[in-house]
């Protein structure tokens, strides 16, 4: 069990007209580290993810984040706790560039307030802040050649590269992200585990949803598996991929993954 | 020629100096922000009321007459936002194309002609503060190939100094970080909740903004005329979304040019029919105030299929599905 959780939910329930997405008990994400969330399609990762982050309301449930209880809150604030996400369904700001879309990652510009906008004195040094900052990222993400290129023009996988280096401008506590590798090809892949483990040795701590057990592997120091709205199995990656529990709930979910094969050839 | 000449003559009367300030307003709402306002001649009509209502009504002073007809406006706006931003995009149009009509019928009605006139509309009796202070020599003056009233011209003159101003004050916000919030707003709200923008509040600011311009167009928009109930018809607002596409939607001088553009063809198709209806062409002038609407759609046909972007607009920007 984590001895220093970020993150605690207790009671977490959600149900759509009949359907229960997420039941959850109790679950701790540990400081520090990388955790993946798996879990067969349909397990309810994704609404976990809403709830925890205030896109969507639980029937029930409460759960803090570094102390302090966040149910309720609208999901802008639980952002500027620190607790930042992307998307399973990338969202990137078309329409700008993707300079701008690394700009809008901060919150620290006091000329995003009406009133200081026309003030160009109080935010032009937070602005040149910004800009440096972003472009030392989007290096870090081999996207600096983009920066003055419109978002919309990226591929799906450069977005999903600028959704995860537009999450890292506030330098957040904790980084939520829904299937960072979906629709990134495996060159790029190789690097975006490097930058999620980079993450972990700057400090911040990851919760991430997986679907490929190579990844999750290679990068999770703890895992919690997902079924059906409910926590199934959790603690390191050896213990819970080899239960037996994880890989029925997987192959009950998809007959035609040999999930077994796969695991044990990778062990 | 003297059809062009007189067409072109449009591009700096006061009424498309008004319907550029209100389109200005109307571009931080759909342009910026993403907003689908139907309902801007409802902000128009608010300025024109609220000042005329004001001045005449309640003896103000012509300062404090715009400052409580903003005052107004921006309650409105609040009125309209609140309960309806936190919803999906739909309901804002739907509630202010619904607000503007009530405003229009609640004024055009009898129950309240004492104060608002009615159908009659209100006679021009609030516009000494602006025609007192013309510097210009009396009578007819000539501007090149043109010849304006000495009260026209100066309206004019008063007007578009207000539009300049405006348009550099929101060119300055748009390109500030404030600005950018808006536009992010436009392209996906949810990115920006989870980048932790409180997204809410940024909307009910540029509804705010935009509507307060609305109205600020209003005021001057009946300051060469007396006040019509008519001329706040949803047409107005549509009119307006026509100057946005047609100048450039999301640019800030797009509604200016997009203004000036409207007019000139309005009037080149009204010449264009009056000279049909001279020449027996043309049975009588209904039929032929019909076929000049007939003429400005085509016109904008052309517009959107070879210039789909406006005439200001960004090309690149517009090769992108919106989102
Ligand atoms: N808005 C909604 N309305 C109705 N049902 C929903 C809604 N959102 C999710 N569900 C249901 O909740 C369950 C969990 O969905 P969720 O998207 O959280 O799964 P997931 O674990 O993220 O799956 P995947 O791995 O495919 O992304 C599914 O059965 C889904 O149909
Ligand atoms: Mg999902």
């Amino acid at each position: 069990m984590p001895s220093d959780a970020i993150l605690i939910a207790d009671g977490v329930h959600r149900h759509f007209a009949g359907v229960t997405a997420v039941d959850v008990e109790h679950v701790e994400i540990p400081r520090g580290r990388i955790t993946a969330l798996i879990g067969p399609n349909g397990a309810g990762k994704t609404t976990f993810f809403n709830l925890l982050t205030g896109f969507d309301r639980p029937q029930r449930g409460t759960w803090s984040f570094d102390g302090t209880p966040v149910q309720g809150l609208p999901p802008y604030r639980v952002a500027r706790l620190g607790m930042v996400r992307t998307f399973q369904l990338t969202k990137v700001l078309g329409r700008l560039t993707v300079l701008d879309n690394m700009l809008l990652g901060s919150n620290r510009q006091p000329g995003e307030r009406l009133r200081n906008a026309l003030l160009g004195v109080v935010w032009k040094k937070q602005d040149r802040t910004d800009r440096e900052r972003a472009r030392e990222i989007l290096a870090r993400f081999k996207l600096d050649g983009k920066a003055d290129d419109y978002a919309a023009g990226l591929s799906g996988g450069q977005r999903k590269l600028l959704e995860m280096a537009r999450a890292l401008m506030n330098e957040p506590t904790l980084v939520m992200l829904d299937e960072p590798m979906a629709g990134v090809n495996p060159a790029l892949t190789q690097s975006l585990l490097g930058h999620i483990a980079d993450l972990r040795e700057r400090g911040m701590t990851v919760l991430f949803v997986e679907h490929d057990m190579h990844m999750v592997r290679n990068l999770a120091d703890w895992v919690v598996v997902m079924a059906a709205g409910r926590i199934i199995a959790e603690g390191t990656p050896e213990s819970v991929l080899s239960s037996e529990a994880v890989v029925d709930a997987y192959l009950g979910a998809h007959h035609d993954t040999d999930l077994r094969s796969l695991i044990e050839e990778d062990a | 020629m003297d059809w062009i000449l007189n067409s072109l003559r449009e591009i700096i009367t006061p009424t498309t100096a008004a319907y550029a300030l209100a389109a200005i307003g109307l571009n931080i709402h759909f342009g910026f922000t993403g907003l689908v306002n139907f309902g801007q001649a409802g902000f128009v009509a608010i300025g024109g009321y609220g000042f005329a209502i004001s001045v005449t009504q309640l003896g103000l002073s012509w300062p404090l007459a715009i400052a409580v007809t903003l005052l107004l406006a921006v309650g409105y706006a609040l009125l309209l936002g609140i309960p309806t931003l936190r919803l999906r995009a739909d309901y804002l149009a739907i509630v202010t194309i619904a607000c503007a009509e009530i405003i229009r019928f609640t004024l055009n009605s009898s129950a309240f002609a004492s104060v608002t006139g009615g159908a009659n509309g209100l006679y021009n009796d609030y516009s000494g503060w602006i025609t007192g202070a013309n510097p210009y020599p009396q009578g007819l003056v000539h501007l090149g190939p043109w010849t304006f009233t000495s009260t026209d011209l100066w309206i004019a003159t008063v007007d578009w100094a207000v539009v300049a101003v405006v348009a550099v004050g929101v060119f300055l916000l748009i390109r500030s970080p404030w600005g950018l919030v808006l536009k992010g707003i436009r392209e996906d709200e949810h990115a920006m909740l989870s980048l932790g923008k409180n997204v809410n509040l940024h909307k009910l600011q540029a509804l705010v903004m935009g509507g307060a311009i609305g109205a600020l167009a209003g005021i001057l928009y009946v300051q060469p005329t007396s006040v019509q109930p008519f001329d706040f018809a949803s047409r107005m607002t549509f009119n307006m979304y026509t100057m946005l596409i047609l100048g450039g939607a999301a640019t800030v001088f797009g509604p200016i040019l997009g203004s000036m553009i409207f007019w000139v063809v309005m009037r080149f198709t009204d010449e264009l029919v009056n000279a049909g209806v001279d020449a027996g062409l043309l049975d009588n002038a209904t039929q032929g105030s019909q076929l000049r609407f007939v003429l400005v759609g085509a016109a904008l046909v052309l517009l959107v299929v070879f210039r789909p972007q406006g005439i200001l607009g960004n090309r690149t920007e517009l090769s992108f599905d919106a989102k």
